[in-house]
């Protein structure tokens, strides 16, 4: 017994140990990123994009907002494809990278960061089962999570991922893509074709015929009911069972399996057989295969300008925050209409083994993204013209995750990744879920725009989260800022760092350095008084509490 | 040492330095001190979380194929019989109006609740708002310090105000009666006022280039709204100091039943809508043993609820409706419990003009196999919504253009008159 107290202390001591030598050292680890010639080969494209942009502009007589500076883009690409606001480690080794095309190296190496990955396919999964909770859903829905980060870490094409989601077979454990399938299980353990039918065009066409399920679409003449029906029965021979998914073409009785649609108020009996179809362009269809594959083949072909609007607006959404076309997956009729920025990007997809980083690149350094939030505009209605036609960065409010993510990372010099400690990848996770289910999660919707509310601002102000992580105390960031900073100065310039990726203005630079100096900020005639060591912890407390609950900290800008 | 509390004058110092004084607002007397048909309309809910049986508590077929083991009792209301589990509320039933009829076509909890809240059938391509988002976001209250719409369970998720925003989801409170999470600075008042002028400062200097933008955040306003309600008196609402130890006995001291006091307190404060969630309903197994433990905190505390209202003269202004995400089967399964059953299930609802003492509805008591008939008198979810809005003076069938531009009215079905005391009332409204 008393052994393995000693035991526990001793491993106790030597995680503590490992975790002040790497909260305090200096990783010297990162560098300026190799020049990536992929991301140089993506210059046409942009240019593309941009001229399309132009062109609006000078036709809407529209003056787009001057570009932002490097380091707010910085911010942006890391709230983007990490979730949370770049470390104070991070952004000294951006602004050591003086040589020219700092940006684009820099998205080079972000993409090949696990936490993009990770990340991403995060958002991704909920957009493809859900945010349902139950024990069952939520295993499968990490494994789900785990395997789209494996693709996007390989950089493996959406059509393929996309392909592997509808047609897969196998266990949920060994082949994880099943769990697209397997999630639609409904408690009387048959699966719901219309839940997949509806996630199906929603998440990789971009429209939501979901209503049709019961009706013609009411405003898109294109989706009647029949074509919901039609797209339900390619899944119907699928099987969940403990052998995992799989396709049944006959039933027990070796009759073929068929997908039946009993109309409302009408018995089983009176049930109609629906045959599997495609809304339009049949050719799509492969001549053979399981049903499953059949659909797949005709949602990722080439010449399905849906599918590839669908994802580069999705793609556009999480870089910006709100997407091209809102809502998300209710994207316009496409053909016939005039070239728009999501053909460009889809098209330039396309062409690029339809990877997601090639879209996410080409919008990172599309000169919309590269717009300042800050507007020239003298009106109301000016500013609301440029934002209509992307001529400057929205302001988007952090979704709840990017929130805790934000303040996690804010409250260390140090990023916070996969080589973190796992004291403090452990305390991560558990802050980051606590957060989350106070705070509220977006759910499928987060690519909604939203505005916070009184329950989430007191969290914000009083809640445990920031305070825990504005603490100066023995591994924070605050401490360490607070404490190692070579003077006062350097203490504010730090604060603004790592909370707002920026340094503080003239005044505000003035007013906390002279509460660090124990001077009166409105009169300096007024002789200093003596702060001793507990004031300044707890003036640098506030400093980050001031930063932490500002709109510059909240919204992505 | 300082004073970790701070007095009026120093939010109105705190806000105005934030640039926030624009949002205080003119306070006038306490609601709690007007009475009767004057007082500002509210609607509590007691959401039984998990599928209430109907069987076991408004609903008794003793000594039918679907009974169970349940007994039923005579109440104050003629012609109404309930469960003998719920003696305190029989002594309740000549103020409610008892549905026994209302339908609905969702058999899990997520999609239930859903349909139950909003009154629409869940779908993925649209967020209906709850009754009480709905509530709160027609009938403002500019008196009003804290929350229009309250939700008092520690349970996920919250109701949400759906396609009206997410500032109308209810207000969660986590322990009804030990108070508000984050409500305290937990710093002293120079500090909070340093903190306060610090975000002031780079809040000025974000917003000072992006005016209209910045305008549009409406941060700076749920700040104010935070800052204030940190302050406000009313936050007494949600603590139970005042209250004697009589009264607290009477309501149970169970989480429900100070949530239901707790409600009582918020309500006469000129709060719009409270929820309070009893969980535990969802009685898989052992159906009638769940149920002696759940009636023994619904009862006490709902009956006791209705007892108040009348005594303080609010109940003509609020109010009450019980009900639940389904109800459950008829048949009692292997292990003892029912399962789901959304094909009927009961509802109470009392005060605020509903009838008093009476029964729509009835349900079979044999065990109907294949599809469920439809129950005697069957009543919507989105009827019943339409006649608590009518009843609150909000316009049910009012049209609101939805982010995606649907043009969607918050019900979906005319009230009832059958529903009314004096269904003339409807003419008025």
């Amino acid at each position: 017994m008393r052994l393995a107290h000693i035991f526990s202390i001793a491993v106790l001591v030597l995680l503590i140990t490992a975790a002040i030598r790497t909260a305090s050292s200096v990783n010297t680890a990162i560098g300026p990123p190799a020049v990536d010639s992929e991301i140089a080969g993506l210059d046409a494209a942009v240019a593309r994009l941009n001229a399309w942009f132009q062109k609006r502009w000078e036709e809407e007589g529209i003056l787009p907002a001057a570009p932002a500076d490097e380091l707010t883009v910085f911010r942006r690409m890391s709230l983007a494809l990490f979730g949370a606001v770049p470390s104070l480690e991070e952004i000294r080794a951006f602004e050591q990278d003086t040589e020219s095309g700092r940006i684009p190296r820099w998205i080079a190496l972000m993409l090949k960061d696990p936490r993009y990955s990770d990340y991403i396919a995060d958002r991704l999964s909920r957009s493809l089962v859900g945010v349902e909770q139950g024990p069952f859903i939520i295993f499968r829905r990490d494994r789900l999570t785990d395997w789209l980060s494996e693709q996007l870490q390989r950089d493996v094409s959406w059509s393929q991922m996309t392909r592997d989601l509808i047609a897969a077979e196998g266990l949920w454990t060994d082949h994880p893509a099943a769990n697209f399938i397997t999630i639609a299980r409904m408690e009387n353990e048959e699966l719901d074709e219309n839940k997949l039918a509806g996630r199906t065009v929603r998440t990789f066409l971009g429209q939501r015929i979901d209503c049709a399920q019961c009706h013609d679409h009411p405003f898109d003449e294109h989706w009647k009911q029949k074509d919901f029906d039609g797209l339900a029965a390619w899944y119907c021979q699928a099987d969940v069972s403990f052998a995992g998914v799989s396709d049944s073409p006959l039933d027990k009785q070796k009759q073929p399996v068929v997908y039946r649609v009993t109309p409302p108020g009408k018995d089983v009996a009176d049930a109609r057989v629906i045959p599997p179809a495609v809304p339009f362009h049949e050719e799509w269809l492969s001549e053979t295969g399981t049903l499953r594959r059949r659909l797949a083949d005709w949602v990722t072909h080439p010449d399905n300008k849906r599918f590839e609007r669908a994802i580069a607006n999705r793609i556009w959404g999480l870089m910006f925050g709100k997407p091209l076309h809102s809502p998300v997956d209710d994207l316009p009729h496409p053909e016939g209409a005039s070239e728009d920025a999501l053909d460009i990007l889809g098209q330039e997809f396309r062409r690029r083994d339809e990877r997601l980083s090639v879209l996410i690149s080409i919008i990172a350094l599309s000169a919309p993204f590269q717009c300042s939030s800050e507007s020239p505009s003298v009106t109301d209605a000016d500013y609301r013209r440029q934002a209509e036609s992307w001529a400057i960065f929205p302001l988007v409010r952090l979704r709840p995750e990017q929130v805790i993510g934000s303040l996690f990372q804010a409250g260390r010099v140090r990023m916070v990744n996969q080589n973190s400690h796992p004291l403090t990848r452990l305390q991560k996770l558990t802050l980051e879920n606590d957060f989350v289910q106070e705070y509220g999660d977006a759910g499928e919707d987060e690519l909604i725009p939203q505005t916070g509310t009184i329950s989430q601002t007191l969290l914000k102000m009083n809640g445990r989260f920031s305070q825990e992580l504005a603490k100066v105390d023995l591994l924070t960031g605050p401490s360490q800022i607070l404490n190692l900073s070579a003077d006062d100065g350097s203490i504010v310039d730090n604060a603004f760092l790592m909370c707002l990726t920026r340094r503080p203005s003239q005044e505000e630079r003035l007013t906390f350095l002279n509460q660090l100096q124990g001077l009166h900020h409105a009169d300096a005639a007024v002789p200093a008084k003596a702060i001793d060591q507990q004031q300044r912890a707890e003036i640098v407390e506030d400093l980050f509490w001031a930063l932490f609950n500002s709109p510059e900290f909240s919204w992505n800008h | 040492m300082e004073s970790l509390t701070m007095d009026r004058r120093y939010l109105l110092q705190g806000l105005t330095t934030a640039g926030l004084s624009f949002c205080l607002p003119a306070l006038s007397a306490r609601a709690a001190q007007r009475r009767g048909w004057e007082r500002p309309r509210s609607l509590i809910v007691l959401w039984m979380n998990g599928g209430m049986s109907q069987l076991e508590t408004w609903d008794p077929h003793p000594g039918t194929p679907s009974g169970g083991e349940v007994k039923d009792l005579a109440t104050t209301a003629a012609d109404i019989r309930i469960s003998s589990l719920m003696p305190q509320m029989a002594e309740q039933m000549h103020e409610c109006l008892l549905l026994r009829s209302l339908t609905s076509k969702e058999g899990d909890h997520e999609a239930g609740s859903a349909f139950v809240r909003t009154g629409y059938r869940p779908e993925p391509t649209l967020k209906y708002p709850t009754l009480g988002s709905i509530i709160a976001h027609e009938l403002p209250q500019p008196a009003l310090e804290i929350p229009p719409y309250v939700v008092l369970t520690p349970r996920i998720p919250v109701p949400e105000g759906g396609y009206l925003g997410n500032e109308w989801n209810g207000f969660r409170v986590f322990q009804p009666g030990s108070g508000v999470s984050n409500l305290s600075a937990n710093v002293s008042e120079s500090r909070q006022t340093r903190r306060l002028e610090g975000l002031d400062l780079v809040s000025r200097q974000f917003t000072r280039q992006r005016g209209f933008a910045a305008g549009e955040i409406l941060q700076q306003e749920t700040m104010g709204r935070a800052l204030q309600m940190m302050q406000s008196e009313q936050r007494k609402a949600f603590q139970l100091e005042e209250e004697s130890e009589a009264i607290q006995n009477a309501y149970g001291r169970t989480e429900f039943g100070r949530g239901c006091l707790v409600a009582r307190r918020l309500v006469e404060t000129g709060v719009r809508a409270v929820e309070v969630m009893l969980p535990g309903f969802d009685t898989h197994i052992s159906n009638h043993q769940g149920h002696i433990t759940q009636c023994q905190i619904l009862d006490p505390a709902m009956a006791t609820l209705l007892h108040d209202l009348r005594q303080r003269d609010l109940l003509q202004s609020t109010i009450v409706l019980c009900i639940s995400e389904f109800g459950r089967t008829p048949r009692i399964n292997p292990a003892g419990g029912r399962d789901h059953w959304p094909g009927w299930f009961s509802c109470v609802v009392a005060g605020g003009g509903f009838r008093e003492g009476a029964v729509i509805g009835a349900t079979p008591s044999d065990i109907p196999s294949g599809d469920p008939p439809m129950p005697e008198n069957p009543v919507s979810v989105p009827e019943l919504y339409a006649t608590i809005l009518a009843l609150l003076g909000v316009d049910g069938r009012k049209e609101i253009i939805t982010p995606i531009g649907r043009p969607i009215r918050f019900v979906d079905a005319p009230p009832s008159e059958l529903m009314l005391r004096d269904p003339g009332v409807l003419k008025t409204l």
